[in-house]
């Protein structure tokens, strides 16, 4: 085609863009710049009005020096005004300005709809197009709000184009991304689903992409698809390489299309209708056995192509998980890749036999290729490969290969990339403990890994090789034995001191016997490292030594001398400090009896998921997860708390002091850092920073510390003191020793203004005085909560009152949280508490006679729509009481419609600013059981159970 | 892709290797546009390269694998452009020269 554009650009700009070229420095381009936007600037302001074309060069202008890195502040206005012409090319530029330059100016996109508005319903297909093209491109709320009502109309109306068609889907699946409230789903879903028949495979193409999001939401509305993709995927791959013409791609008929389709198909399980599945199976076979066809073409695009396709239907074959056939298949087919000549392939193939490895079906097919996996690790120039291929190996481990593949992982970490080291490292440490047999292998594997790669073993690897030889008996002599011999090593890495001492001082008595191992030698060895090493293993290490004096009496006077030293009692750090004269003084005055019960070998270790794979997860990301916690091998549970061990001296300890006594490389007895300020005065002076012991950041001093922003869990009480005001809005919301803090609040249709009263208890001023309120989860988007600041001082005995304005926007589960710091008398304090404010508060009560009450019932019989609830009273059974308390809940009381009098029934509306939930409840009680029976029906099923629980703990 | 340069961000269970042919597709269109394209036509004509990319892809997905169709769009485009163009030539020449 003749390239018709070149000429016919503004000359204005190609000379502007030569200049800029032209400039030989940074300071020449600046200056040009400026010069031109001064230019531009005074053009745009000057008297003369610009014509179209003017305005066009000149918004172009400014366009290229935006996408030079440069701030543009000026010009939207122009743009706006192009964008409402009529010349297609002043509109185009238009709307090229604001898709490049979106500005949330609230003013400008109100103009800017407007005119989006006028093109998409200009009924010219040019400019609909550019309108959805610029939809698409911002992508914006605003936009959303002011279109996403309109966008599936254009789509399923059958007069509209098949561009127009194309670029409404995928505009429409943009604003769904972006705000999936705003799309009303509607009868219009199933006619995007019969797009997938569509004569134009272009229409087709963008359709798919659209369904493929929207059905991830609303699996049940769009299952049609399922049979309508399988036949047109059909027709596809059955097709020889000319049908589709412009479609096929390097012979290859239609790989964008194909791979759209087999990725909606993973959307669903395997098609229940047998015809429809035998279908796909053969279209599955089909592309399989393509893959071993000779190529048609020598060129990258065509084995791109089609190896796009061969990855996306193993995808979906391993997403179905359910055809042992196809598996091993397609197992098969990776393992062909795995060998291949393109590097990409054989990352691709690595990758995806990661997750085949974790099918029951696939699993010992995977295992055959662990040779040539274990060649890749030590081989693939290319680092992101050798990582795909540690993957693999990961994934493919079991019983039966783990001695292999752990010590081909640690023979490859002596070269690997310092950048995965840490990675091979952890996953060594868990395939070591998941699969070990014998634990002298474990505690072999885990000090070779020290032994390695010191440096990248983590604080979770060497606790939890602690954790486990405490926690078995039959590996402890070995541990001690191995470790002893591990710390003759002239130069030994840091934590492997750790780890020997640690383990000598718990079970160095075992390998006493042997007078090479004898007391004097393992401490004057372990006391050689001493001056080497960091303040942390020293305080470790003196922890060692008291241990020693209770094991062996016979060190006593040796060690007892090391701690008086000057170097040690003297020390500038004061946790060495510490520690030196508190077992100074508990060698000298505690009898051998106390000794040895202060001194005890440590508790075993509660059983819990391992922290490392714990860590794993975080550094591999949610995404990578799945192949390392797949239900088959590893069913427990994730714990998020995994990261922080046990601590065993809380368990054991008989005196008060005794975390000092154990190991402070072990966490501290972590107090929930935000119960502590609530519960107990005493707890948080403790607690306090000052307290904190001077070890050098260990892990759990980071975990202790929230930033400023972070706020911690509610206080245990939070819940009850919540449940107090679900049916009253005054009163005492918490107090303690220190705070009172008093709630007043109204609540009218979707409003409600609260007013929260701190009462200073003490005669001492708080400083930093600082309540905020918090929105957990999605709550932000479902109750808007605005908060006054207030004073940052709150004298002794004076109260302080915040105004809180409240907007419930749509039906919310859980209320927000108030997180309450301040100082007192130099401590920081922080708790949070629950707001009292739940879903009922937006109740509006509904009068309706007996007849209308049970007509609405029926309507609302969908098992979903209704919770119902049996429970025990707590409170004595007064109807009376009983009635106050549903009218404080917000409900009407509606007399005369249970036939039964004992029985209570109200109504009522809550109000959200998105919907409105009708309300209907019923509750039965049973004096003579001392029961209740409550049930609620409502048109949506979350509210329904969440006011049941609610209402249901006020009897 | 004679000496341009491309960069594509994708979801990681995007399908690597046709994202590859999405950017080939991209090339192959410039290239028949501007009959084989270089890093010049595209910062001189950068519109052009964004009218061309939001034919191909828009919000992220592929649009029209069609070159044929794709191409048709443009050239349609230009064409009421060449129209406009005539109708304003004599007064923007003229301009043109005065202001740069």
């Amino acid at each position: 085609m003749p390239a018709v554009s070149k000429g016919d650009g503004m000359r204005g700009l190609a000379v502007f863009i030569s200049d800029i070229r032209n400039c030989k420095s940074k300071e020449a381009e600046i200056k040009r710049i400026n010069k031109e936007l001064a230019n531009i600037r005074s053009k745009f302001k000057g008297d003369k009005a610009l014509d179209g074309y003017s305005k066009k060069k000149y918004v172009c202008k400014l366009l290229f020096i935006f996408l030079l890195g440069h701030d543009i502040d000026f010009g939207h206005m122009e743009a706006v005004n192009l964008l409402s012409s009529n010349k297609y090319t002043e509109k185009q530029i238009g709307y090229l300005f604001i898709s490049v330059l979106v500005n949330s100016n609230s003013e400008l996109i109100r103009l800017i709809n407007n005119a989006i508005k006028n093109d998409l319903a200009s009924r010219n297909p040019t400019f609909m197009c550019l309108a959805l093209h610029c939809i698409a491109n911002v992508g914006s709320r605003e936009m959303g709000e002011a279109f996403a009502a309109d966008i599936p109309r254009i789509l399923v109306a059958g007069d509209s184009m098949d561009s127009v068609k194309q670029s409404a889907a995928l505009c429409l699946l943009r604003l769904y991304k972006a705000s999936p409230d705003l799309v009303p789903m509607g009868e219009w879903t199933a006619r995007v689903v019969h797009l997938l028949n569509d004569q134009h495979m272009g229409v087709v193409t963008a359709a798919v992409s659209l369904i493929t999001c929207l059905c991830k939401k609303n699996p049940d509305d769009f299952k049609t698809c399922i049979s309508l993709a399988v036949s047109r995927l059909s027709r596809i791959v059955s097709s020889a390489s000319t049908d589709l013409q412009d479609y096929t791609y390097y012979f290859v008929p239609a790989p964008w299309l194909s791979v759209k389709l087999l990725r909606l198909l993973q959307c669903y399980p395997p098609p229940e209708d047998a015809a429809v599945k035998g279908r796909l199976v053969e279209c599955l076979e089909t592309v399989l056995n393509k893959a071993q066809e000779p190529p048609k073409s020598k060129k990258v695009q065509h084995s791109n192509a089609k190896n796009a396709i061969l990855f996306e239907t193993i995808s979906l074959i391993i997403h179905y998980d359910s055809e042992p056939n196809l598996l091993v298949r397609a197992c098969n087919q990776l393992g062909q890749f795995l060998q291949h000549r393109e590097t990409n392939l054989r990352y691709l193939a690595l990758e995806s036999m990661c997750t085949l490895a974790s099918s029951e079906f696939s699993h010992e097919a995977v295992k055959t290729h662990i040779d040539t996996v274990i060649n890749a690790l030590k081989t693939e120039r290319d680092v992101s490969v050798r990582q795909r291929a540690a993957d693999l190996l990961y994934a493919m481990c079991d019983r039966s290969n783990a001695k292999q593949i752990v010590s081909e992982m640690l023979r490859y970490l002596e070269t690997a990339d310092y950048a995965i080291r840490e990675e091979i490292v952890l996953k060594v440490a868990i395939l070591a403990e998941k699969y070990a047999v014998d634990y002298s292998w474990y505690v072999d594997t885990i000090l070779n890994l020290i032994r390695i790669a010191g440096d990248y073993v983590s604080e979770e690897v060497w606790y939890r090789v602690l954790q486990i030889v405490t926690n078995r008996d039959d590996v402890q002599g070995y541990a001690a034995k191995t470790v002893f011999e591990a710390l003759q090593a002239p130069a030994c890495h840091e934590n492997m001191v750790k780890v020997g001492g640690y383990i000598l001082g718990e079970f160095g008595n075992l390998i006493a016997g042997d007078p090479r191992s004898s007391p004097p030698v393992q401490f004057s060895l372990l006391h050689s490292k001493f001056h080497l090493c960091s303040v942390a293993t020293r305080a470790l290490l003196l922890s060692t030594y008291i241990k020693f004096i209770n094991l062996f009496p016979e060190t006593k006077a040796t060690i007892q001398a090391v701690l008086r030293a000057g170097s040690q009692l003297r020390n500038a750090d004061v946790e060495l400090q510490q520690r030196a004269v508190e077992y100074l003084t508990l060698s000298s005055v505690a009898s051998t009896d106390v000794l040895a019960t202060v001194l005890e070998e440590m508790p075993p270790f509660p059983e819990r998921e391992s922290s490392i794979l714990a860590k794993l997860k975080r550094k591999k990301g949610p995404g990578a997860g799945s192949a390392l916690d797949d239900g088959r091998r590893d069913p427990s549970s994730n714990d998020i708390n995994g990261g922080v061990e046990p601590t065993p001296s809380t368990v054991s300890t008989p005196s008060p002091s005794a975390d000092l006594l154990g190991l402070r490389a072990a966490p501290p007895p972590a107090a929930p850092p935000a119960s502590a300020g609530a519960g107990n005065l005493l707890v948080d002076v403790f607690d306090g920073p000052a307290a904190q012991p001077s070890l050098g950041p260990t892990p759990e001093e980071a975990f202790l510390s929230p930033g400023p922003e972070d706020i911690g869990p509610p206080i245990p009480e939070a819940d009850e003191l919540l449940n107090k005001f679900v049916c009253k809005n005054n009163g005492v919301l918490f107090e303690n020793q220190l705070l009172q803090i008093g709630v007043k609040s109204e609540f009218r249709q979707n409003l409600g203004r609260m007013y929260l009263f701190y009462g200073n208890k003490t005669s001492v001023q708080f400083q930093n005085f600082s309540p905020t309120v918090v929105h957990p989860g999605d709550l932000q988007t479902q109750l808007a909560v605005q908060t006054k600041r207030v004073a940052a001082q709150v004298d002794g005995g004076a109260q302080v009152q915040q105004v809180l304005n409240i907007e419930c926007l749509r039906d919310f589960l859980t209320p927000p949280l108030l997180s309450v710091r301040f100082r007192y008398g130099g401590a920081p304090q922080a708790f949070t508490l629950k707001l009292p404010v739940t879903i009922n508060k937006f109740f509006q009560p509904t009068e309706m006679a007996a007849q209308d009450f049970f007509q609405r019932w029926k309507q609302l019989s969908l098992p979903q729509q209704e919770a119902q609830k049996i429970f025990k009273a707590n409170h004595p059974m007064d109807a009376e009481v009983t009635k106050a308390k549903l009218l404080g809940f917000g409900s009407a009381l509606l007399d005369n419609v249970d036939p039964n009098p004992e029985n209570f029934v109200g109504a009522g509306i809550i109000q959200t600013k998105a919907l409105q939930v009708g309300c209907l409840l019923r509750l039965e009680p049973n004096a003579q059981a001392q029961m209740y029976r409550l049930t609620l029906r409502t048109s949506k099923e979350p509210v329904s159970r969440h006011l049941c629980e609610l209402l249901a703990q006020q009897f | 892709y004679a000496s341009l340069y491309f960069c594509c961000a994708i979801e990681d269970q995007d399908n690597e290797l046709i994202t590859l042919e999405i950017i080939h597709r991209y090339v192959e269109l410039l290239d028949k546009y501007f009959g084989s394209v270089c890093e010049l036509d595209i910062i001189f004509n950068f519109e052009k390269a964004y009218f061309i990319l939001d034919e191909f892809l828009l919000g992220g997905e592929v649009q029209e694998t069609s070159k044929k169709n794709v191409l048709k769009a443009i050239e349609q485009a230009d064409l009421l452009q060449e129209d406009a163009k005539e109708a304003e030539t004599p007064r923007s020449v003229l301009e043109e020269i005065g202001l740069t």
